[in-house]
């Protein structure tokens, strides 16, 4: 799979250069912010038709990582559906109900999503919630869809910090937030970015530059 | 026709006598194109017609003036306003662009003056109101300005589809059509629908050469500022000079260059499109006051506004274009009957052969240009959906206006369906939007199936794409704003980074709120100036003038010593291109390995030979990590050397996997965002209206991925590929370098060949995504790893 192998407050994980986290203890895959049916919110607002095929790629995407850890159970932290309309019509195609069979799915909710999961979920001492939490104990979180840019290009990237690890966006229709962004590195710290692509590669995250803090 | 005696009353009190071109004009009852020089009188040829006309009391719109710049409507609304007053005329002009407010606009939809001046996207916009009828029903004349540079973009299209619904909303309507000189007259004509051509006298010859120069041009750069100095004493013989130059980077940093020389503290300006609209509306009121003395600046001063009295054009860099050339020394002089005197200045060596080969071809009478296009399908599904914002349209009588569009004649049925469809289901092979269609068919018309998405519609109105840009400003409560760079350009920027806007160097501090924030830096020496900004391609006719040029050494008599030594040099230290060989250099430098390939095919079968050379040499495993091209070779750099390129040129198979290899590359996904943001499946992002965070929207590649793996055969992919085929690709002309130029001449060197080094600084760089770039990023990362003292498994 050519993940990167990590720890994080005393636990032992897999980035998967996908966007998914790999929890091996756990039996556990985590993602964050699959947005399903983006698409058929925009066209519903009346804006461009996109190409409908964003839920059928992120999920076969997901099922495949299911498939290749042998996760048990797949932790979704929240903005898992664009809206709450297009989670009555995704739970109902073919693909979500072949997940459900591969794998048991739990829901976390996020702010697309309030009413999808619960608001979070502890697990070996570490919190999985939707968006990071200053000052609370350890947390596993998405919402900000981190990117860092290597080599003149961005790279979706799992952020890794003392007290908050910070996933990629997994869905296909997500864009992404600078991880040098001050609200990024404020919250993270120094630490790891773990950047996806065809293999899941570290670089150290988050010194922080004098003219960043300055405007922090 | 013999003109009214109270215009003929008022030519005589100017002193003028019209002349026999605007006096046929305005007796013209067809349609009708009039190809005349800059100075010729051409607009008060264009209106002669409506101002006899209006001698008559008139009710409503009676002649629509489009322009492709809105500073020219405000242009021609002062110089109207002179014989309308003259001949004592109780007629309303207006103009309409999108500097105009909401009020003006609200009420000329229910009150149209007699005669409006607006741009294209304006009059697409306001044929989308439900009123388009009522106001342009009673219209009788359109006028369309600068109509030869129109027809060269997409707004051209844009256009004629809009006066083919002109014409079907105003049946006694009359279009002219007002031309520079174009080298085939007949295919505009037949590019607005039809008409008559009519020429007026083309005037003396210009009085064209190269400016001495004291030092002779760099090796490489584009910036001509070895120049400066001579460029200052020809402003200061002149009374106004235009200095023109290519880029907008080019023109701050030549802009600096002259400040540093200007020992008699001349007044001159500086004029580009990446400058605040305050600073570049400041710099033409200057220039229409006579209060400068030269104005550098970019093709933003291409078209024909008056600004008074230029006697002196200068043109530096290579002109690209002989036809553009013209046009421009055209803007010095607006007095008929002088000649128009111009100057070219090469920036560097290679453009030296470039400017001689141009002055050669317009000595010689010789235009370039390439045939016109068909109308994009693009721009076509932009239409449907503006006609649907207007009301519920039906199917047959639409198509039957757009073929009525000159560069829309042949659409066939079935591409029309296509986009129709696109608009209303997305168009999707497998899985449609059934319950969220865009429009919707109900008794026999086609609609918007909720009215409100009109707005988004406007909104997206226009086929200009141009990059992202973010303002920059000044630091501090109230910042002045400077203008704007490109997205791109601010990225790479970290604080304490100066670089060049509006002539002055300033210190990039920060990006707050999508604004760059920055201090002057008087005294300090910017460390760079890119704009970005559209690259202009050299004409296969220059093209083909500089090969023959350096390769027949009998010839570089015409050429300053200065280059013909380089010549020489080029010869002795490595080959020199020539007619019927293809000429390629291998050296090293920086540790990368370079390959460049003196292709004289043309900036776009460059850009295809780049993508066809680096796959190949991906596939030998030379880890190629990107390439450049230009108009007269290709260069590629990578990981390992090339040794042998005959495997690399061979043209059997070579078209083999180039449809996969294209698919997948940046040209191709840049080409897709434009086409994607004219067909309106992707919104443009509006000035102001962009949020800060970036999770909410996603990039257009991924649009474009996700079609290429779902549904491969999709309307808006086809366009993208068509488009690259006769834009971008252009696979004949490479096939076309390989038969006509069998030999291959490789030589390999040490060091960077004096051809070779203009390449090296170009910009335009297409980075290859291969395993070479993999190969990079380890490194990058393992290095950033070992500085911060970080070991795996932390």
């Amino acid at each position: 799979m050519m993940g990167y192998d990590f720890s994080f407050a005393g636990a032992s994980f897999t980035a998967l250069p996908t966007g998914a986290l790999w929890w091996p203890e756990q039996g556990a895959l985590v993602v964050a912010d699959l947005h399903l049916g983006k698409s058929a919110r925009m066209a519903r607002r009346g804006g461009g038709l996109l190409p409908p095929f964003d839920a059928e790629d992120t999920l076969h995407r997901l099922a495949q990582d299911v498939g290749a850890t042998g996760a048990a159970q797949t932790i979704l932290l929240g903005d898992t559906f664009d809206d709450d309309t297009a989670a009555g019509d995704v739970t109902c195609t073919p693909q979500w109900q072949k997940l459900q069979t591969m794998t048991q799915l739990v829901s976390i909710c996020g702010n697309h999503d309030p009413a999808h999961g619960a608001v979070d979920l502890t697990l070996a001492g570490i919190t999985l919630r939707h968006q990071a939490a200053p000052g609370c104990p350890p947390d596993i979180s998405g919402h900000f869809h981190p990117k860092f840019k290597l080599a003149g290009r961005g790279h979706a990237a799992f952020l890794v910090g003392r007290q908050h690890l910070i996933l990629p966006a997994f869905g296909t229709y997500t864009g992404g937030l600078d991880a040098n962004s001050p609200v990024l590195t404020g919250l993270v710290g120094p630490g790891l970015a773990i950047l996806t692509g065809r293999i899941a590669r570290a670089v150290p995250y988050g010194r922080i530059r004098p003219a960043v803090r300055g405007n922090a | 026709m013999t003109l009214p005696p109270p215009v003929l009353d008022w030519f005589a009190a100017q002193g003028w006598q019209p002349h026999p071109h605007q006096i046929a004009l305005a007796g013209a009852d067809c349609e009708t194109l009039l190809i005349a020089p800059t100075g010729g009188g051409k607009t008060l040829a264009g209106f002669l017609r409506t101002l006899c006309d209006l001698q008559q009391p008139f009710a409503g719109l009676h002649t629509l003036y489009v322009s492709p710049l809105k500073a020219l409507t405000h242009d021609i609304a002062r110089n109207l306003a002179r014989p309308v007053a003259g001949l004592g005329l109780d007629i309303r002009i207006e103009d309409r662009t999108g500097d105009t407010t909401a009020t003006t606009r609200a009420r000329q939809r229910v009150d149209p003056p007699h005669i409006l001046l607006t741009t294209p996207e304006s009059l697409a916009l306001m044929l989308s109101y439900a009123e388009a009828p009522r106001i342009f029903g009673t219209l009788r004349r359109v006028v369309i300005d600068e109509i030869h540079a129109l027809a060269e973009s997409k707004r051209g299209d844009q256009l004629m589809l809009g006066l083919s619904r002109l014409r079907s909303l105003a049946p006694a309507l009359t279009v002219t059509g007002l031309s520079a000189t174009v080298e085939n007259p007949a295919a505009l004509a037949t590019f607005m629908g039809g008409a008559q051509v009519l020429h007026a006298d083309p005037g003396p010859a210009p009085d064209i050469a190269m400016l001495p120069v004291t030092a002779p041009p760099p090796w490489s750069g584009a910036g001509g500022q070895y120049a400066a100095r001579d460029v200052m004493r020809a402003i200061e013989d002149a009374r106004m000079t235009l200095v023109f130059i290519n880029t907008r980077a080019q023109a701050e940093l030549f802009y600096q260059a002259l400040w540093d020389v200007n020992d008699r503290n001349l007044p001159i300006g500086l004029h580009h499109s990446s400058l605040s609209r305050d600073v570049r509306a400041r710099a033409e009121a200057a220039m229409a006051t006579g209060q400068l003395r030269a104005m550098v600046c970019t093709g933003s001063l291409d078209l024909g506004i008056d600004w008074g009295d230029v006697d002196l054009v200068l043109q530096v860099g290579a002109p690209k274009n002989v036809k553009r050339l013209v046009q421009r020394i055209g803007r010095a002089n607006h007095q008929y009957n002088t000649p128009s005197r111009a100057r070219i200045v090469p920036t560097n060596r290679f453009e030296v052969l470039e400017c001689v080969a141009a002055l050669q071809a317009v000595q010689e009478g010789k235009l370039d240009g390439d045939p016109r296009p068909a109308g994009g399908l693009d721009v076509l599904c932009q239409h449907i959906l503006l006609i649907a914002c207007a009301g519920p349209f039906c199917a047959d009588a639409l198509f039957g206006e757009i073929t009525r569009a000159g560069p829309y004649a042949g659409v066939p049925r079935a591409e029309f369906e296509a986009c129709l469809e696109f608009c209303a289901t997305g168009g999707y092979a497998l899985r449609a939007y059934d319950r969220w269609q865009r429009l919707v068919l109900r008794d026999g018309l086609w609609q918007l199936r909720d009215p409100r998405a009109a707005r988004d519609i406007r909104m997206n109105i226009g086929t200009i794409t141009a990059p992202e840009t973010l303002k920059v400003r000044r630091k501090g409560r109230g910042g002045a704003p400077l203008g704007e760079v490109d997205e791109s350009f601010a990225t790479t920027l970290t604080p304490g980074d100066t670089f060049l806007i509006g002539g002055q160097t300033v210190r990039y501090d920060a990006l707050r709120e999508m604004v760059v924030e920055v201090t002057p830096q008087p005294a300090r020496q910017p460390k760079i100036a890119v704009f970005g900004g559209l690259k202009m391609s050299t004409s296969t006719l220059l093209s083909d003038r500089v090969l023959a040029l350096i390769g027949n050494p009998a010839q570089w008599g015409a050429l300053p010593a200065a280059t013909a030594q380089w010549l020489q040099l080029q010869a002795d230290i490595s080959h020199l291109p020539q007619p019927g060989t293809l000429t390629c250099e291998t050296y090293s430098r920086g540790g990368r390995a370079y390959f460049c390939l003196y292709g004289f095919a043309g900036y776009n079968a460059h850009q295809t030979l780049g993508l066809l050379l680096t796959r190949r040499m991906e596939g030998a495993g030379l880890g190629p990590l990107g390439f450049v091209a230009t108009d007269y070779a290709v260069l590629v750099w990578s990981l390992d050397a090339v040794t042998d390129p005959a495997p690399l040129l061979d043209p059997h198979g070579l078209r083999d996997g180039l449809d996969a290899w294209l698919a997948d590359n940046a040209v191709m996904k840049r080409s897709f965002r434009a086409v994607a943001t004219i067909a309106g499946l992707i919104q443009r992002n509006l000035p102001g209206k962009r949020k800060t965070g970036k999770q909410a929207t996603f990039s257009s590649d991924i649009l474009y991925d996700t079609l290429r793996k779902y549904d491969p055969d999709h309307l808006l992919l086809r366009i993208t590929r068509d488009q690259a085929a006769h834009g971008l690709v252009d696979f004949g002309r490479i096939e076309q370098m390989l038969r006509d130029r069998p030999r291959i001449v490789h030589t390999i060197c040490a060091r960077v060949t004096p051809l070779a080094a203009p390449l090296m600084l170009e910009a335009g760089r297409v980075p290859i995504r291969g395993l070479g770039h993999e190969r990079l990023l380890d490194e990058e990362a393992a290095r950033m790893l070992a500085d911060a003292g970080w070991h795996d498994g932390v």
